[in-house]
Order: structure tokens, then sequence, then C-alpha cells
């Protein structure tokens, strides 16, 4: 290496370095147009007056990047995170109004912009460390979920049960808690009195001993030339007023008398409206187009040829898929053209057989450990591939002029959309304006720009504002799906039936890697991946890779159990016996669905347990076989998420969470037919309805954990807690997945 | 062009006849909070009332209501500007997630009322075993129409 190179390197690592190892990120105070900012400093030249220019208007004042003083004493709570009905406007706002002692009655709300000191990654790794020490669980958790989803500084995601676990404990409460600090500072200058004496309430300031009192926004701007302290000291559990108490959701109200705003009912003048049809096998292109007829239909404006999908632009969407419907089009071919879902299952197998194996996790010497064992149990079990299947099909509206221009959506990464946007139209992110909207419905599909591109590329090709609406048939056939994912299974059991090795491969890793991973206490262990890669577009599903390995590892357990002769409740206590949370929650579902209570002729319940996203949740469904389809009668779900922010808001999750994954248990089931996804539409794509909907009850349980997530860890156990349940009944093991057509015969 | 009355208003849509009403209402009167859902009268999203019964208006043609009175959600609430006693149940039992569905449930809950006062389980089950709700809220709205039906019956209504 030459000493110019050397050089280089240097300094080319002094700047990745220097990049993450900045102070804090509430940084000292400034002055911008008369007003006093305290505010962030993530890197130089990323200051709060950048941020406060989108955030606050005349006598407003940003005290840190999370929350906004108006004289008037209103206090609004800003919220980097998409609210998608996981109530995450309210929880996070309840944070930081807890710490601050700010009067929630009053607490405005207001979603971030797309801005990068919104985004997760300065949030988690400066923030929430305060710019000095990173705790490990951060390096944990950024090797996780968060990371390998998004891979970029350009993420503002909401997803990976993030929200409350990262931004509401490392930037919400922090935030109010250092404001609180600052404000008490400038009043006690002010009154020259000891800050100590000062006590705070609802957005006031008490000093009891001169009889003193005076709202927050009195000292904002004498606060902002003071130092805030990078590391407040928080309030204990014990203290809390708003935390852990059942606050009603401020996004409530606009959802029953239809004033919610959603990404579909965005209004620009002179919109136009436009649907689109993409080839039909993911990663071919139009061959052919003729757009005769379809251009003399009434309404319509344009029909364009866009390289991998076709799309018309009319005066309204009906015009535009009436048109759309009348083009004909054809898409070129290849190899993935003839794949069908049996022929992709077969691949995975094969390539179980004789892939290369990667390993996930490892304990012990699972050879070694089999020595002189009584038994071998073996499975294998099967996933398809699962579409989201959001309420409100995919859309966006683009209004592209001079190639910059505004956008409207509802998305879980506004940030990396608004970043995605910039990078198509290859202009500065400045020059893209992106207004966010409520989601219906995100469960991991809207952290994908796919429609929002295609918008601006209609918009720009028709010279149009133009609202982008895809059909519920493109909505289905376009998805990023679930993966599709084979898992084969062996352990060797010692003469109780209990496992001394556990040995685990399966197709397609994603993320988290320890959704592979077992919790139970079995001392040798080796679990594997191989790659077998197909055209379909994959994307994070609810829980993400927690959903085939839930299913899996519980499923096989309970194997373990029936092969032991023994109670599936007790097998799982013994092998968590060194895991008192594990256990509390266990005992806690068993109890709630009444795990020892005889039930009648062709009923069952079966059991499960999952931790994921740092929430442990156990499950016990109660399923009447008796018409040979399951018909679920009761779900029972305890769950450990340290602790709850919002406790009805955390149960809300949870029966989500569940009936989302028991859609996906009956009836859920993606096919490929000549590479193409075969269902469309909520005919050959089922969800469950009031009437199959089970009774669930649910108990929350806290402990002295870290806050875990709530809007997935629901998901997962609920497939092999009713498969179980269907084991228990019938004595007939579910190895696929979905459970529709387990039929009466066997 | 059709004329129609819509939430008590004579309103003339500048439509073809063979437009679904759910679009001639969210794109030519700017009443957005009826829903787009699937397109095919199988997830309820966009349920209104027409003439007091309610239908899924994505599948029915704005030319086939010509001089109906239609409902939609932003109409539903009381003719003083309160709450309908189901909107009220909706936010008691806080039944909302996403919220998608939610305008679309509550026409349907609405009308089901109103011919079932003292519904039961099934009853319900039965009515709304047509409106789809992605965020699994199934349990909430069993319990709030419950509510909304005590509430009725204690006004009278």
């Amino acid at each position: 290496m030459t000493k110019a190179e050397e050089t280089k390197t240097k300094v080319k690592k002094e700047k990745k370095k220097g990049r993450w190892t900045r102070r804090g990120f509430i940084g000292a105070g400034l002055v911008a147009g008369g007003a006093l900012v305290v505010g962030v400093a993530i890197r130089p030249g990323d200051r709060t007056d950048k941020l406060a220019k989108y955030v606050t208007g005349e006598g407003e004042h940003l005290l840190t990047a999370w929350v906004k003083v108006a004289e008037d004493n209103t206090i609004t709570a800003i919220i980097p995170h998409g609210e998608m009905g996981q109530g995450i406007h309210t929880a996070l706002s309840a944070m930081l109004a807890e710490e601050m002692d700010a009067d929630w009655s009053a607490l405005k709300i207001m979603e971030a912009p797309a801005e990068k000191d919104y985004a997760n990654f300065p949030l988690v790794r400066e923030f929430a460390t305060g710019g000095a020490k990173v705790p490990g669980f951060v390096f944990d958790t950024l090797n996780g979920a968060m990371l390998g989803l998004a891979k970029s500084m350009d993420m503002q995601i909401t997803g990976g049960s993030t929200s409350v676990r990262f931004t509401g404990v490392g930037a919400m409460q922090t935030a109010g808690a250092a404001t609180r600090e600052l404000l008490v500072k400038a009043a006690a200058k002010d009154w020259g009195v000891p800050a100590a004496e000062l006590t705070t309430a609802k957005s006031m300031i008490m000093h009891k001993a001169s009889n003193r009192s005076a709202p927050y926004g009195q000292f904002a701007a004498a606060a902002s030339e003071m130092k805030p302290n990078l590391h407040p000291t928080l309030k204990s559990r014990k203290d809390y007023t708003l935390m852990g108490q059942s606050l009603p959701r401020v996004d409530i109200p606009s959802k029953v008398n239809g004033t919610a705003e959603f990404g579909i009912d965005a209004q620009v003048d002179g919109m136009k409206y436009a649907t689109v049809m993409a080839a039909p096998v993911h990663g071919q292109s139009v061959a052919r187009m003729d757009a005769s007829s379809a251009k003399a239909m009434p309404g319509v404006i344009s029909v364009h040829n866009m390289g991998d999908y076709v799309g018309v632009v009319a005066d309204g969407y009906w015009q535009a898929k009436q048109a759309l419907d009348s083009l004909d089009v054809e898409f070129t071919t290849s190899a993935a053209s003839s794949l069908s879902q049996e022929q992709l299952f077969a691949q995975y197998a094969n390539s179980l057989d004789t892939g290369k194996r990667k390993t996930m996790h490892k304990a012990g010497n699972v050879a070694k450990g089999a020595e002189g064992a009584a038994g071998i149990v073996e499975a294998e079990y099967q996933v398809p591939y699962l579409a989201h299947a959001c309420m409100e099909p995919m859309n966006a509206t683009a209004w592209i002029r001079d190639g910059k221009g505004d956008v409207w959506c509802g998305t879980q990464n506004p940030l990396g959309t608004r970043s995605a946007i910039a990078g198509h139209l290859d202009t500065d992110i400045e020059n893209v304006t992106l207004h966010t909207a409520f989601m219906g419905g995100g469960f991991g599909r809207r952290a994908t720009p796919d429609v929002v591109l295609q918008a601006v590329d209609l918009s720009k090709a028709s010279g149009h504002p133009v609202k982008l609406i895809w059909s519920r048939e493109e909505t289905t056939q376009q998805d990023h799906y679930r993966p599709a994912v084979i898992g084969r299974f062996k352990a060797a059991v010692d003469a109780d039936g209990m496992p001394l090795t556990w040995e685990s491969v399966f197709n397609h890793e994603g993320e988290p890697k320890e959704a592979s991973d077992i919790s139970y206490g079995i001392p040798n262990k080796l679990v594997q991946v191989v790659d077998s890669p197909s055209h379909t577009r994959l994307g994070p599903w609810r829980s993400v890779d927690h959903t085939q390995h839930g299913y899996f590892t519980e499923s096989f357990i309970e194997e373990l159990a029936h092969a032991a002769g023994k109670d599936g409740y007790e097998y799982r206590r013994a092998l968590l016996s060194e895991k008192p949370r594990f256990l509390k929650v266990l005992d806690a579902a068993a109890k709630l669905g009444n795990w020892d209570t005889p039930l009648p002729e062709g009923q069952a319940r079966g059991i499960s347990i999952v931790e994921s996203f740092m929430t442990i949740c156990a499950q016990v469904v109660t399923v009447d076989m008796t018409d040979g389809d399951p018909k679920v009668l009761h779900v029972a779900c305890a769950a450990d998420p340290g602790f709850a922010v919002n406790p009805d808001g955390f149960e809300a999750q949870m029966q989500s969470g569940i009936i989302y994954g028991l859609t996906a248990a009956l009836y859920g089931e993606i096919t490929l037919e000549d590479g193409a996804v075969a269902q469309s539409n909520f005919h050959d794509y089922e969800m469950l309805r009031m009437d199959q909907s089970p009774k669930i009850d649910t108990v929350i349980l806290t402990s002295d954990a870290r806050i875990g997530g709530g809007g997935e860890p629901g998901t997962p156990p609920i497939a092999p807690a009713l498969a179980n349940a269907v084991f228990n009944a019938t004595g007939r093991r579910v190895t696929h997945l979905p459970i529709r057509g387990l039929g009466a015969a066997s | 062009m059709v004329q129609l009355k819509i939430n008590g208003k004579p309103t003339r849509l500048d439509v073809d006849p063979n437009t679904p009403l759910l679009w001639a209402v969210r794109e030519q009167t700017g009443l957005t909070g009826t829903k787009f859902g699937c397109g095919i009268a199988m997830c309820g999203a966009c349920t209104m009332h027409v003439d007091g019964a309610p239908v899924r208006s994505c599948s029915t043609f704005v030319g086939d209501v010509e001089g109906a009175d239609i409902t939609t959600i932003e109409g539903v609430s009381n003719p003083d500007g309160t709450l309908h006693a189901v909107q009220e149940a909706w936010i008691k039992h806080q039944v909302p997630q996403c919220g998608y569905c939610q305008s679309g449930q509550i026409m349907s809950a609405v009308a089901f009322l109103r011919d079932t006062p003292n519904p039961t389980d099934d009853d319900i089950n039965a009515a709304m075993a047509g409106n789809i709700c992605r965020c699994g809220m199934y349990d909430r709205i069993r319990a709030a129409i419950k509510t909304a039906a005590k509430a009725s019956t204690v006004m009278g209504g």
C-alpha cells in the first residue's frame, strides 16, 4: 500500500468512525429566527434549525426533535412512525408526556416528516445511547430485524415491533425527561430557587415554598440556552401515571365517522386516476401492447407501456380499470413462466437434500449428543407463500413537475420512500415532498415503495397529478410474499423421551436470525439453512421468519412430547425450567385456557409458546373437529412484553395478531401456476370472518424485562397451537399449512 | 348524468350510469369515507345504505339507484350532529385499528340493528360475516354491537 493509499484508508476509517462516535443526539442550544431552539445534532450541518422549518410554526419552539412547545403552552409530540392501527401515535406520545410531565389531555400529536433525523438508525445508534456508551442490546437488535430489513441509513421503518421498544424507550422517554429537566432548570434560574425545590405536573412548574407556578411555555426559550442532559433520569415504573394506563387511542374518533385520511383518500387539484397491470410472472416485461381500443374509451387520457407493467390514466378509476381490462397485452416469458408450486417445493426439497448448508445456531455436538439415545424422532413441515391482503389496496398519488414533486401515500418507511423517489427521479431528496397518511393495514407490505414509484412514473409520463390505485387482484398478485418454506427436524431422545439433540434444516433465510433458534434447554443443537432462490418476490410479513419457525418448532416439540407419552404443556415446562419468564407465561396461558378441564367428544386443546421481538407469548387453542374441519372455539393468550405501555392497545394487538395468524393457518395459501400467482381476490384468497372468529381472552404479564414488541408477537404461536389442538382431537398431525383441506376423511 | 340524494342532499353526478356507486361518490362528491376493498362485493368495505338497506357500492351501478336516498358513513350520525349509538360504541370498545374497513362495518351494523334491535351472538355473526376486518377486531365489533343495541333500547331508538 502506498502512503497516499494509506492516508486515504485512514481518512476513510476516521470518517466512518466519526459518524458513529459523535456526541449525543440532543445538542446545544441554537438561535433560529429569534426563537430559541434546543435540539438535535447528529452530524455537523444537520441540526435542529433544519428540522424546525418542517415542523414548527409561529410561536413554537422545537425542544428536541420529538417535542415542540408553543408559547400558549400547547405541547406537540412529533412521532416518527406511521399509524396503521397499532395505536403507536397514542403510545409514543404517552411515553413522552409521562417523562415530561406534560398535560396529556391537551397534548397534540403530529407525524414526523420524512427527514433524516427521524430515521431509526441514528435514533437507535445515537439517541438511545446518548452518543456515549452503546449497550450490548442495541447492537444485538441492530444486527437483527431492523438493519437486515433496511440495510441503509435511509430507513424510518415502522416494523419489527420496534416503535415502542426503540423509539419509545430510546427517544420519546429520554427526550421527555431531558426536556423536563431543561424547563425546570430555566424556571429555577428565573425564580432564583434551587431546581430541586421545583415540581412539575400537567405542563406546569410549581414552587411550593413561594407559592409560584407557571406554564412550561414560559420557559421554553430560556431553556434552550442551557445544555441538555444526555442521560436524564427516567421515572421508575411505580411512578408512572400515563404509561401502563389504557388511554383511548387518539386516531379512533376519525375512524368512526369517515374523516380519517388514508393514502387512497388523497385529493390533489387536477388529479387523474390510474391503474396498472404488471407482468404476472415476476421479472418479466411487456412484449407487445395494443392500446388502440383502450385509448378510444370514454374518460381515457393516456395508455402507457412502462416496461414491466402497463398503465392507464383516466378521469376516474373505473374508466381506467375498464380500459386496462380491454388492453391487448403480451408479456415476455422465461424458464420461470412454466413453474408450478409443486415444482418449486420439489426444488426446495432437493436443496435440503443436496444444497450447501449454512449454520445459523449451534450448541454442543449433535453427533456426540445422540450417542446412546433411546430413540430418534423426525418430522417435516411445510408452509406456503402468503400475501398480506391489507384492506386498503396498494395506492399512491404523485404530482411530478420538472423532475421534482409531491407524493401522497401511507407508508411504513417514509424516509426510505422519499429517498427511493429521489433516487428514481435522479434528484436531491430536498426536491421530493412526501405527504404521509394513515395506512389501511401494513403488516410489512407498506415497507416497499413499488407502487409509489409507479405513481411517480405515471405522473411524469402523463403530465398530470395521478392517483394510482391497484385493483384487489393486482394487490394480491403483485405482493412481496411471506416465503414458502420446508423445515426438516430431527431429535435424539433419552429413555424418558427428553431431547438430547435438536437438528433442523430449512430453506430461506430472512429476519430476524433468532427466529430459527429454540428457547428450550436442549444441550446439543444444530440449526441450518440452505439457499433455494426463485423468481418470486419475498417480503416481511407480520412477525417475519417467526411465522414459519414458530409453527415448525412448536409442532416438533409437541411431536416429541407425544413420542414421550407426555402432556405438551408439562413437557414444555420441563424444558423451560431454567427460564422463569417463560414458565410464568406458559402457566398463565394454561390456566386461562383451562388446560386441565375435560372437553366434550371431538374437542381438544393445543398449546404453544414463542418469544419474538422480546415479547414471550403463549396460547391455548380450543378446537372442535366434529365436522371434520377445525372450528376454533376459544383462544387463551398470555404475553409478557416486560411492560405494556397501553394495556388495552397491547391486548388489541394480541387479538389482531391471533386473527391474522389464524387466517393464515386455516386458509392462507398463495400458489404459483405457470410462474404466476394463481389467487386474485377474497374468493380464492380467503379471510377469516366474524362467524369463524373465536372468543379471545388475553392476560398481560409484567416483568423486569425491557419493553418488548406488540404488533407481531401474537401471530407466531397461533398456528402451532391450533395444529396441536387438531392433533389432540383427531390424532392427525398437521404437517402442511394451511389446515384447510385436512378434511374429515383420513 | 345521474340524480340521487346523498346524506339528504340532492346531488347530480356527472358519470356514466354504469359506473359503480362507490367510485361515483368517492370521486365526484369528495365523500371518501366509503372505502374500496375488493371490487367484487366480498369484503364489505364499501357498504352504503340505499333507501336504508345496506348495499355493496362497489358492485352497484349508480344508474340503478337513480333517485334513491343514499347514506354514507359521513351521513350516519344523528340529525343533531351527535354520533350514532354504533359510532359511540365503536369508540367505547376501541374497535378500529387501521380503521379502513370500519366505515363498512359501521354501516352494516347500523342497518342490522335497525332490523334486529336485540341480537344474539349468532345473529351478529351471520349479519356481519360479509365484512372483513384484516386487523381481526371481530371480538370488539361483537361487543360494540351489543353495547349499541343496549344504548338504542334505553334511548327508545
